[in-house]
This record gives structure tokens, C-alpha cells and sequence, in this order.
């Protein structure tokens, strides 16, 4: 029987996990709100990151934030790129070849990161090891505090960015009226490209927050698909449900891997099923009927 | 140019109407019903699966292609018709029976998920598929007292009304008696008022159901149609694969049949054939880059997913209406002679499409 020592222990497991798939959504959602493009190749910027990171610490000889830094920036530009020469050629096309689009770079991105670090699984030293004693008995690893730390941490930069600073108000106004934006004067292309490079800078900073509990290997990519189970959660639309969402699916999972071992694995999806069966948008709902 | 001068009610309703579209589509048909007789055993059950593969393709094309729904989770009805089917004729049930019993239950699943599906739309439909075929995965893989799981279960040889037919020959003809007659019914859906609903959802949902159409009942009759027809293509490719095991219906099949969709044109049934002709032709087309590559690159074991995703992108870029389109874009190149302009097909200025708002 479960004491309550292990659910405890359990719910702090599933929280930190959550807060790792929220980290990974909030660029999902971010580039998602700005242009309508739900970019699955999202996990494989955030593997790129781990192993940008990785490449840096090893040519700047072992120190960790230089090159973190390094790393996030150097995938920001990535996004950019990947922006600004191919996503804004296609704006307007059915969403079928969207989505096959940016899974296609997802294969791009993993063929390439295979070519060029090898396939097998490396690891990235952080200044996040040991534990941390809560209670008697129970412990939590710091590298996972740390990614709670910085979930935390980013959403208020980013709510900071949005609501206060100039370039912050003028990536809202072009994701709710593009065409609008336009006619106010905002370099909407611009824009769009640089929530792409957030976005994915995002990402890398949570494939290096992430590297010392999944290792580096060309697959941990897949983590994306249930970062973005748990967006649709909580609803796609906003940065609030995308977390809780991804904190619901983070909790739920470790119990029902507990409870149910046969389903080790995809709880994250029956959940997710059982949620848009009965609130199609997700739990915080963005979407509006049109009126005629 | 060739003028059409009607004179005769079959012309009206006829599917292929100008005399160039009789000779090429007769050519081909005489080619597929000839192949065995000069193809090897090797190309002739490449051709079959080509054949099978298309079928699926149509099969997704009528959901995502013409009623504009996006489906990752296709994969799942191929693994469940091939299943279904399977377990049914190790059963002894007769293979006639077998094939329309699985049609139906593939029907009646996608009709539940399209139930499911009819509220959503865009990306969360998209998720809500592929969660869909992980779950289907599983299922195949963890019920073992039914499927034997991720051991495999072994398919017995085709027989049909006591006749056995397990030669290559034999089954590719089976598999061409099958894809011409999806073709024509789909052909024929198109032209009846359920499939011009199915077009009428994808190109507004809003202004379909201001001509009262009834948009959920369409979306669930396409997923039913949709998922019975890859049902039917599951059933083939069990006898083609002859042993099934659940990772072959995973994510990459899913994705397989979505780009040829894509690239093979959206909104066309023949598009759906020249996806499946891409991705037979393909891995032969990598397999030769391999040996004329330099071995540090040709080598690679993630060239084939590197090339694949390097298509796709190409592809969407420059030909976003596909190999259909480029092959649409030659036709009348030819026939309107003189007159073919560089702006002849030039797309409209588009905009983002919001899905915020519907």
C-alpha cells in the first residue's frame, strides 16, 4: 500500500517533471501564439540546445554558463533562420503541410545532430548535482529544482517582456490581427522571425537544464510530443494553461505508471484524450465562434 | 487545344473526358494488367505493395485531402484492418467475409473518433490522431492473448472462395482488382452530394453550414469512409507483409502516408498515386545515392531521414500543389501550346489564416 511518504514523493517527482514539459511548452506556445504554427520540431531545438551547449563547454574547456549562454544563442539564431528563410515563404498554406513541414525539419534536425555528434548518448556536466533533504526520508535532486527555478523564472521575464516592454506589445498586437499590425506600422516578418528565435532559445535552455536527467542523445527530441500533450491540456492558446497543463500531466503520470505499469508511457495521452473529449479546446479555451 | 463538342449524355458524365486522358489512363491499365508478364518476382511485389500503399494513400486523402481534416493516427486503421483481419481468417473465417468485416469494424472505429474529432479542428485534431494511433500501439502490443504482442503474429496465405492464392502474381492481382475499385468509388463520391459536402467542410466550415450542411455528421462520414478504405489497405498489406508485428503501424508509417499525401498533391486522387510512386521510388533512388556518394556521407545511417525531411521541404516551398500540381502545370503546357504563361498559375497573395477565430 501506498504510504504517505511515497505519494508525497511521487507529487514532487510529477512536479518537477511537469515543470520540465512546461518549460519545453512555453516555447511551443509562444511561436504558436505569434504565427499560428504549431512547431513540432520544437524537441529537436531543444535537443540541438543540450548538445549546442555541450559543443561549447567543451571548446570553451568545461565552464557551464559562458557556454550555456553561448549555446541558447547560437539556436536563437537557428530559429531565426529557419523563420525568416523558409516558414514566412509558406504563410498561408493549408495546415496539412505546415505540420508535415516542421516535422520534417524534426527529421532534418536529427539526421543532421546524428551526422555531426554521433548517435550515442553523451553527458553534459552541470554546476546542478546532489540532493537536497526536504524531509526525513525525502530528497529532491537539484538539478530538478533548478529546472522548477527556471520555469519559474522565465515565465516572469517573459510576462515582464510582454506586458511592459515595446517590442513585447508589438509581438501581441501582431499575433492577435497580423494584417492590422501591419497597418499600425509594425515590422510584423521581423517580429515573427524573433519569436522564433525566443522560442528557441527557450528550447535550448531546457534541453541543457534537462541534460543531466535525460543525458544527450539524438532521441530525447520525443520529450517535445508530451510537452505538447500537456500544452493542449491546458489549452493551446495561453501561457497559464499551457503550465497547467503540463503540471497536470507531469502529477498524473508518475501515478499512473505507479497503478497501472502496463500503460507505462502513454498515461500522458489518455489523459490528454479524455480532456479534449470533453473540452475540445483544452481547459482554458482561446478560440472564439465567429459571428455572422 | 482540343475543343469538347458534347453530343451524347455519357460525355456529360463520363470520368475522363478529353481523348489524351483516354489514351494515358488506357496505357497505364495495360501496363499494371501486363506487368506480371514481364516484370521480376522482386518488382512485381514492389508494384503490389505500391499498389497497396496507394490505396491508404486515398484513403487519407479523402479525410485530409478533400474534407480538410488532419490525421497523424492513419496508421492505426492500416494496423487494425491488417490485425482484424489476420486474426479473422486464422479463425477460418472465409476471406470475402473477412474483408468486409473489417472494413466495417475500421469504419465504425473512425466514425467513433471522428465523433470525437468533430469538435475540434486544425492542430488539436492532429494531436488527438496521433495520441489516438500511440494508444492503438499499444494496444496491439500489450493484448498477447490476441495479437501475440511485439512477437508477431503470422499471417495464413490468401485464399479466396477455396482458391489459394499465394503467388506474387496472384496477390498483385488482388491488390489492382481492389485500387481501381476504390478509385472509382472514390471517384464517384466526389460527384455525389455527400463528397461535394466533404469539399464544402474544408473550404468553410462557416459558410457550409450557412447552406445547411451538417458539418459534424460530414466530418464523422468522411473519418468513416476514410478509415475503412486504409482498412481495406491494412487487410492487403497483412498479405503482403505476411507477419505483423505492432511497431510497423507506429509514428514513422503515419508520417510515411501523410507526406505522400503532401507531396503527392492535396485534394487529388491521382496526387494520392504519385505519393505512393515517391515513397516506393525513393529508398531504391537513396539506396543507389549510397553507393555513389562518398562513403563518409553515404554511409550515414541517418542519410534516409535526412533526404526524406530535405524533400518535403522542397517540396512545400517550391510546388505546394505537389507532384499533382507540377504534373498539372506540363499537361497544359502541352495542350494550350503557345499560350502558357509563367503567371498562368501564380497563387493568390495569402495571408495568415487564423484559427482563433471559425
Amino acid at each position: 500500500m501506498l504510504q504517505v511518504n511515497d505519494i508525497i514523493h511521487l507529487a514532487v517527482t510529477g512536479l518537477a517533471q511537469g515543470c520540465a514539459y512546461g518549460l519545453i511548452a512555453l516555447g511551443f506556445v509562444l511561436i504558436y501564439k505569434a504565427t499560428e504554427v504549431v512547431n513540432f520540431a520544437h524537441g529537436e531545438f531543444m535537443m540541438l540546445g543540450a548538445f549546442a551547449v555541450l559543443a561549447w563547454s567543451e571548446f570553451l574547456g568545461g565552464s557551464f554558463w559562458p557556454a550555456f549562454v553561448l549555446g541558447c544563442l547560437s539556436i536563437g539564431v537557428v530559429g531565426y533562420l529557419i523563420d525568416a528563410q523558409i516558414m514566412r515563404r509558406i504563410i498561408g498554406q493549408s495546415s496539412a503541410s505546415i505540420f508535415i513541414m516542421t516535422v520534417a525539419f524534426g527529421f532534418i534536425f536529427r539526421s543532421l545532430a546524428g551526422m555531426i555528434w554521433g548517435w550515442k548518448t553523451l553527458f553534459l556536466s552541470t554546476p546542478f548535482g546532489g540532493k537536497i533533504e526536504i524531509a526525513d526520508g525525502l530528497s529532491i535532486g537539484v538539478d530538478r529544482v533548478a529546472i522548477i527555478v527556471a520555469t519559474v523564472l522565465l515565465c516572469g521575464v517573459l510576462y515582464l517582456f510582454f506586458s511592459r516592454t515595446r517590442y513585447g506589445i508589438a509581438m501581441q498586437a501582431a499575433s492577435q490581427n497580423q494584417l492590422a499590425a501591419y497597418y499600425m506600422g509594425i515590422p510584423v516578418k521581423r517580429l515573427v522571425s524573433i519569436t522564433w528565435a525566443i522560442g528557441a532559445m527557450i528550447a535550448a535552455a531546457a534541453g541543457a537544464l534537462l541534460a543531466p536527467i535525460t543525458m544527450v542523445d539524438t532521441t530525447i527530441g520525443f520529450l517535445g510530443i508530451k510537452a505538447l500533450a500537456g500544452a493542449i491540456v491546458g489549452g493551446f492558446g495561453s501561457i497559464p494553461g499551457a503550465l497547467l497543463g503540463c503540471l497536470l500531466i507531469g502529477i498524473v503520470e508518475p501515478f499512473a505508471d505507479y497503478f497501472v505499469p502496463e500503460i507505462k508511457g502513454v498515461s500522458a495521452y489518455i489523459v490528454m484524450l479524455v480532456v479534449l473529449f470533453i473540452r475540445p479546446q483544452g481547459l482554458i479555451s482561446q478560440t472564439f465562434e465567429k459571428k455572422v | 487545344m482540343q475543343i469538347l463538342f458534347k453530343t451524347r449524355y455519357e460525355d456529360d458524365i463520363g470520368f475522363l473526358v478529353k481523348t489524351g486522358e483516354k489514351v494515358r489512363v488506357g496505357m497505364v491499365l495495360a501496363f499494371l494488367f501486363a506487368a506480371p508478364l514481364f516484370l521480376q518476382t522482386y518488382y512485381l511485389s514492389e508494384l503490389s505493395l505500391l499498389l497497396v500503399y496507394a490505396i491508404a494513400g486515398i484513403g487519407l486523402m479523402i479525410l485530409t485531402g478533400y474534407t480538410g481534416q488532419v490525421s497523424f493516427g492513419h496508421a492505426a486503421f492500416l494496423g487494425i484492418g491488417a490485425y482484424c483481419h489476420a486474426i479473422l481468417i486464422s479463425h477460418g473465417v472465409p476471406f470475402t467475409v473477412s474483408v468486409v468485416a473489417t472494413m466495417i469494424l475500421c469504419g465504425l472505429v473512425g466514425m467513433a473518433l471522428g465523433r470525437s474529432a468533430s469538435k475540434m479542428h486544425g492542430f488539436y485534431l492532429a494531436i488527438a490522431t496521433l495520441a489516438f494511433l500511440i494508444l492503438v500501439e499499444t494496444l496491439l502490443g500489450e493484448w498477447v492473448s490476441m495479437t501475440n504482442g511485439y512477437a508477431g503474429f503470422a499471417v495464413p496465405g490468401m485464399k479466396i472462395l477455396g482458391a489459394s492464392l499465394g503467388k506474387a502474381w496472384q496477390q498483385y492481382y488482388v491488390n489492382l482488382f481492389f485500387i481501381l475499385l476504390v478509385i472509382v468509388g472514390a471517384a464517384n463520391l466526389f460527384r455525389s452530394p455527400t463528397g461535394r459536402a466533404f469539399l464544402a467542410v474544408r473550404d468553410s466550415e462557416l459558410s457550409a453550414r450557412s447552406l445547411g450542411v451538417n458539418v459534424e455528421w460530414v466530418k464523422i462520414q468522411s473519418f468513416g469512409v476514410s478509415a475503412a478504405i486504409t482498412g481495406l489497405a491494412g487487410v492487403l498489406l497483412a498479405h503482403q507483409l505476411s507477419y505483423l508485428s505492432p511497431e510497423v503501424f507506429g509514428v514513422l508509417e503515419s508520417l510515411k502516408l501523410m507526406l505522400m499525401i503532401v507531396v503527392g498533391g492535396l485534394g487529388s486522387i491521382l496526387g494520392a498515386v504519385f505519393g505512393a510512386i515517391l515513397i516506393s521510388v525513393l529508398p531504391i533512388v537513396i539506396s543507389f545515392l549510397k553507393d555513389v556518394l562518398p562513403p563518409a556521407v553515404g554511409q550515414q545511417p541517418g542519410l534516409e531521414p535526412l533526404l526524406f525531411g530535405v524533400i518535403i521541404v522542397l517540396f512545400i516551398v517550391l510546388e505546394p500543389l505537389g507532384i499533382y500540381g507540377r504534373w498539372m502545370k506540363i499537361r497544359y503546357f502541352f495542350e494550350t501550346f503557345p499560350y502558357y504563361r509563367k503567371s498562368s498559375f501564380v497563387r493568390q497573395k495569402s495571408y495568415l489564416k487564423t484559427e482563433r477565430l471559425r
